[in-house]
């Protein structure tokens, strides 16, 4: 792999551009691997990197059956935060935003990690009491965030209205180093990391059937083929449930549809995450100039990708009544995805019924933000059997009651 | 937009009029049940992409709880029927399987 550097950028403007190469491989699939994962987003690249990385199992192919990053990680509103309340959660958020820090030097790929700071704005008394407790939580756990009063959250957001007649701003959860990345970079980066150590990105590969011999798994049969592995991941996000099925075994997992929406591109107005749980709306600008808003998930099972349109106005109501400059605004673009929520709000990264079969699903609305962090854990897993990160996010933490309960954290917006 | 026909009081609305209730023809199961049992009642959910069952109410309007026969995938309306069933009716079934064909939902076919 040619490394990108500013010397690269200057040899090829002297060459007219004919010396780049593809960013990663297209093979043909091999007819065995050590370990298969199932789905080329983000968390599924990330898993197969850090096995490399981190454990030197390179002998790895990335089937996925759509386009590279063209699910939930294209699809997300990009934003990175690690404000949670319950431990578990607070590690494995923390460790994915701290990679995310250095992920363009560790991927020698341009992520555009902006750490502008996150808000989540306290707009009833019960929300103030809320996040008091989680700026606790996060002090114990080593997670920098603070509340703020509504005069800061006025001079880092000045174009809120903080005396909204049915819902004032009491003030916020801050954390200054949480913030963005572009999402298609992220996958992009992984994949071109993964070609490089030596790994199968195939795109354009359905898993039709998963084969299994004495309870232990042997391998998948995929629309280009039957290909075998020691091991194998399912990292698919909204159709776990579906790949879950062809192993043979059912999810405590539901999925719904969740939408985002952007808006023309304007001057500068806002260079922070704001997030408002009560009223169901979050909104960021990305560097093109777009306010990027996202907002609430369908309330029944679908795998539309497309969502119900009754959200949009909820949530675009909801933020012109803390926006009040946003009202003229027009929207360019909305699109869906589906997301796979768990009872208690919180992934699973765990071992199955099947031997030899890992599944790394559940992150519900929240998953982008986690990629590095669920990928460094879910490798470790792999080639470990355990992981510190991931033991508390078990299939069967249901069956025996301990809960990781983020409904409060994660219940509406990401 | 998903648009639905309550069984009950024969209106038909959009989703906003309706509060959808989760899967249907769940077995309870209680005391003296396995505890395998007992964790796939509360927690193991069907999930499927395709034909699916599912409890459904009028809130904005009769205030009933009905059963929908829905597929996730394009969000067609097989047909509704009454909450007092414990399985799908024939004609329901009938219905999906002539859209279709080789269906199944835990033990319905």
């Amino acid at each position: 792999m040619k490394r990108y550097s500013v010397f690269a950028v200057a040899r090829e403007a002297a060459r007219y551009h004919t010396g780049w190469e593809r960013a990663w491989k297209s093979p043909a699939p091999k007819k065995k691997y050590d370990v298969i994962i199932i789905g080329a987003g983000g968390h599924g690249l990330a898993t197969a990197y850090y096995l490399g990385k981190n454990h030197g199992i390179r002998n790895v192919a990335i089937v996925e059956k759509g386009w590279l990053g063209g699910g939930n990680t294209g699809r997300n509103t990009t934003i990175i935060r690690s404000n949670y309340l319950q431990d578990p959660s607070a590690a494995i958020y923390e460790k994915a935003r701290s990679l995310y820090e250095t992920m363009s030097q560790d991927l020698n790929y341009n992520v555009m990690y902006s750490p502008r700071g996150v808000m989540m704005l306290a707009q009833t008394e019960h929300e103030v009491r809320g996040y008091l407790r989680t700026a606790h939580a996060n002090a114990l756990q080593g997670v920098d965030t603070r509340f703020i009063q509504p005069d800061e959250v006025k001079k880092l957001v000045p174009i809120i209205n903080l005396d909204g007649p049915r819902y004032p701003v009491l003030g916020a959860l801050w954390q200054a180093r949480a913030g963005t990345a572009r999402h298609d970079a992220v996958a992009w980066g992984y994949a071109r990391a993964c070609s490089d150590m030596g790994m199968d990105v195939i795109q354009q590969c359905e898993v039709t059937s998963i084969r299994q011999t004495g309870g232990k798994v042997t391998g998948v049969d995929t629309t280009k083929g039957s290909i075998d592995c020691d091991k194998l991941g399912i990292v698919v996000a909204g159709h776990s449930g579906v790949v879950a099925d062809m192993a043979g075994f059912r999810l405590p997992i539901e999925s719904v549809a969740l939408q985002a929406l952007v808006s023309e591109p304007i001057k500068p107005c806002m260079d922070v995450v704001v997030m408002a749980n009560t009223v169901h709306g979050y909104m960021s600008q990305s560097d093109k100039g777009e306010m990027v808003i996202g907002g609430g998930a369908d309330g029944y099972n679908n795998y539309t990708q497309r969502g119900s349109f009754h959200h949009i106005e909820e949530t675009v109501r909801a933020l012109v009544e803390t926006f009040p400059m946003i009202s003229r605004l027009k929207m360019l673009r909305q699109w869906g995805g589906i997301v796979d929520m768990t009872g208690d709000r919180s992934p699973i990264l765990s071992k199955t019924p099947l031997e030899g079969c890992f599944i790394n699903c559940g992150w519900g609305t929240g998953g982008f933000k986690a990629i590095p962090g669920s990928g460094w854990g879910m490798a470790e897993l792999m080639a470990k059997g355990q992981s510190p990160l991931t033991d508390e996010f078990s299939l069967y933490r249901f069956r025996e009651g301990k809960f990781i309960d983020e409904s409060v954290a994660a219940g509406v917006a990401h | 937009m998903l648009i639905l026909e309550c069984p009950c009081c024969g209106v038909r609305g959009e989703e906003t009029e309706f509060h959808g209730g989760g899967e249907a023809h769940i077995k309870r199961s209680g005391p003296g049940s396995s505890d395998e049992a007992f964790h796939d009642y509360l927690f193991a959910k069907e999930n499927p992409r395709g034909v699916h069952f599912e409890r459904w109410r009028h809130v904005y309007g009769c205030g009933k709880w009905f059963h929908a026969a829905r597929c996730t995938q394009t969000l067609e309306v097989f047909g509704t029927y009454s909450a007092q069933t414990t399985e799908p009716p024939q004609d329901i079934k009938d219905k999906i399987s002539a859209r279709r064909p080789g269906w199944t939902w835990r033990e319905f076919a």
